[in-house]
């Protein structure tokens, strides 16, 4: 089966600082892959080079076959990606009914946007939030909205930057559960997360990023048992 | 049919402030009262009124561009003076039989929305934004200032339109309507004031069915989070351009207005205080809200103008006062605070009696 994703000895560096280097990645399609690795290790530069926020030095993006390495942002979602940001990018003075509207109304119209709109309030659990505004939600309820808006799209690939940032154990595993139920409908998800718990509900698949290189990859097992990887957690790696 | 009522659908929406029964029958009043308003009146005052519905189409056009989509233009004037100029040219060429004025008026704005088409093409493919897109367009319009301001030779002309650099240009014929007969000939008064709000109550609600429209979301979104916007696959440069480019046929109508009102045009138009003035009239409005911008233009213009007896210099000094004081205490502008506290009160009225 052809891959969804695949990163190809991608290079990015700021001045003299190689934030990923000659990273390598695979993505299968169907699979939950999280994204570890100590701060700095380049996990979030690495989302917005699969983005085309950032574009690498060298080194080629693929998705579905597809180079997409030189395409604008939008493009790429037009493709069937979609991203939630690490710090919530809902629309903050707008109300979370209308942040969603704008996330669905490409893909639906009138009475059937209404529906769908209602359909995604109950899944994320804000119907009663509905008429506030996005800026007054809590924490754990912008992260929700933001996956709201990124999963209306209908992407096949999923990024997740930190979901469960700020939530309480509960919340957090709810979050695991939502994406699990995307995850049973199809949806890939790449997820960049430090709350193990989380980690371990969900991934299929773990990568340990450090220093911008691909350190580790296994299941989640194996990278728990891997020592090498604790001793960069320690911050013993160059000992 | 259908399509027709999800347009009509549109005039109330998130975007816009004011809603139901109690708001439109307000407005059908205001409208009634506007209508009936020359009856009562003198040529003079009312061509006065004609002088302070012109400009609101500016200011819209700066709600439309800063309010909505949180680009601060500071070139609308730049649009207003391509325009009046342009109408100018024309007409004093080709004259006025014909209808041709009206053909000149829709040339003329399309004129100063294809310069838009030029200008924003740099300004947002280069993702130029915030402050600097400020200053860009501000250079802009100083630029076209000085460069008018230098044209008094009689070396500086279009066929036989004398450009006429600090004097301005001047004589145009005003907008005639070709008529079976004679041709009604809409000079400052009566006439040019039914059309003027004809275009102007047009223009309200097709921008406030425009803002209540999808198209209408992405540009508020773009305004809250670009980034955002861009990752729910919206190609933002092109929002902020089809934007910048409405706005500016708004502002380029403002301009041929202007010129067939007062029947001339000069480069102060396009000066720092003619530049500067618009955002004053919109941040007191309330920018992110059409209706308030328009009556807080329309008040501002009003205390200007009854200030500028005792002095256009106070005045200015007053409109700067004015500015701070709204951002210190209504910061989203004095008119929509108030029109947001009278719907709370209002909202809370009814809800007891339900």
């Amino acid at each position: 089966m052809m891959s969804l994703l695949e990163l190809r000895q991608l290079n990015k560096h700021f001045g003299g600082l190689h934030v990923t280097n000659s990273v390598d990645l695979t993505l299968e399609p169907g699979e939950i892959h999280c994204l570890i690795g100590p701060n700095g290790a380049g996990k979030s530069t690495l989302f917005r080079l699969i983005l085309g926020e950032h574009h690498p030095g060298s080194g080629e993006i693929l998705f579905a076959g597809e180079n997409i390495t030189a395409l604008k942002s939008f493009a790429r979602i037009h493709r069937g990606l979609s991203v939630k940001f690490q710090v919530p990018g809902v629309f903050k003075g707008l109300s979370v009914r209308q942040n969603l509207e704008i996330a669905l109304q490409s893909r639906h119209r009138g009475a059937e946007l209404g529906d769908e709109i209602d359909r995604l309030l109950g899944f994320l659990g804000l119907e009663s939030e509905q008429q506030q505004t996005a800026g007054n939600l809590s924490h754990g309820q912008k992260q929700w909205l933001e996956i709201g808006m990124a999963i209306s799209l209908k992407p096949r690939l999923l990024l997740l930057d930190e979901p469960t940032a700020g939530m309480s154990p509960e919340e957090t595993h709810m979050t695991g559960e939502m994406v699990q139920r995307l995850n049973a409908d199809g949806m890939t998800v790449l997820a960049i997360e430090h709350d193990m718990a989380f980690v371990r509900q969900v991934a299929q698949r773990v990568t340990v990023l450090h220093l911008g290189q691909v350190f580790a990859q296994g299941s989640i097992d194996e990278i728990v048992a891997d020592e090498r990887v604790a001793a960069i957690y320690l911050g013993q790696a160059h000992a | 049919m259908t399509g027709l009522l999800s347009l009509f659908r549109r005039l109330e929406g998130p975007q816009t402030v004011g809603r139901g029964p109690a708001f439109w029958g307000m407005f059908a009043v205001v409208l009634m009262g506007a209508l009936a308003y020359p009856l009562f009146s003198d040529g003079y005052t009312v061509g006065n009124t004609v002088y302070f519905f012109v400009w609101v189409f500016i200011a819209l056009s700066l709600c439309l561009i800063w309010g909505y989509g949180g680009s601060l233009s500071f070139g609308q004037t730049a649009f207003f003076g391509i325009a009046g100029y342009s109408y100018g040219i024309l007409t004093i060429n080709f004259g006025s039989a014909y209808g041709f004025t009206l053909v000149a008026l829709v040339i003329a704005v399309a004129i100063s929305a294809l310069f838009a088409v030029l200008l924003g093409y740099f300004m947002f493919f280069g993702r130029i934004a915030g402050v600097f897109l400020g200053i860009v367009t501000l250079a802009v319009t100083l630029m076209l200032e000085r460069f008018m301001a230098q044209t008094a030779g009689p070396e500086w002309h279009i066929g036989s339109a004398r450009l006429n650099g600090f004097n301005g240009m001047s004589a145009m014929p005003p907008l005639t309507i070709p008529w079976p007969g004679e041709p009604i000939v809409l000079f400052a008064d009566v006439g040019l004031y039914y059309f003027v709000l004809g275009v102007l109550v047009l223009v309200y609600l097709g921008l406030r069915i425009l803002m209540n429209s999808s198209f209408g979301n992405v540009i508020v979104a773009i305004r809250e989070n670009p980034e955002r916007a861009e990752m729910l696959g919206y190609d933002v440069r092109k929002y902020q351009l089809i934007t910048f480019v409405i706005g500016a046929a708004l502002a380029g109508l403002s301009g041929v207005l202007y010129t067939v009102w007062g029947q001339y045009i000069t480069p102060s138009s396009m000066g720092m205080t003619a530049a500067a003035l618009p955002l004053i009239w919109v941040a007191v409005g309330g920018r992110s809200d059409l209706t308030s911008t328009l009556i807080g233009t329309l008040m501002v213009l009003a205390v200007f103008q009854a200030l500028t007896i005792y002095g256009s210099q106070y005045a200015l000094v007053f409109m700067g006062v004015l500015l701070v004081l709204t951002v210190l205490i209504a910061p989203n502008g004095l008119v929509l605070g108030a029109m947001n506290w009278l719907g709370r009160v209002t909202g809370r009225v009814t809800q007891r009696a339900g």
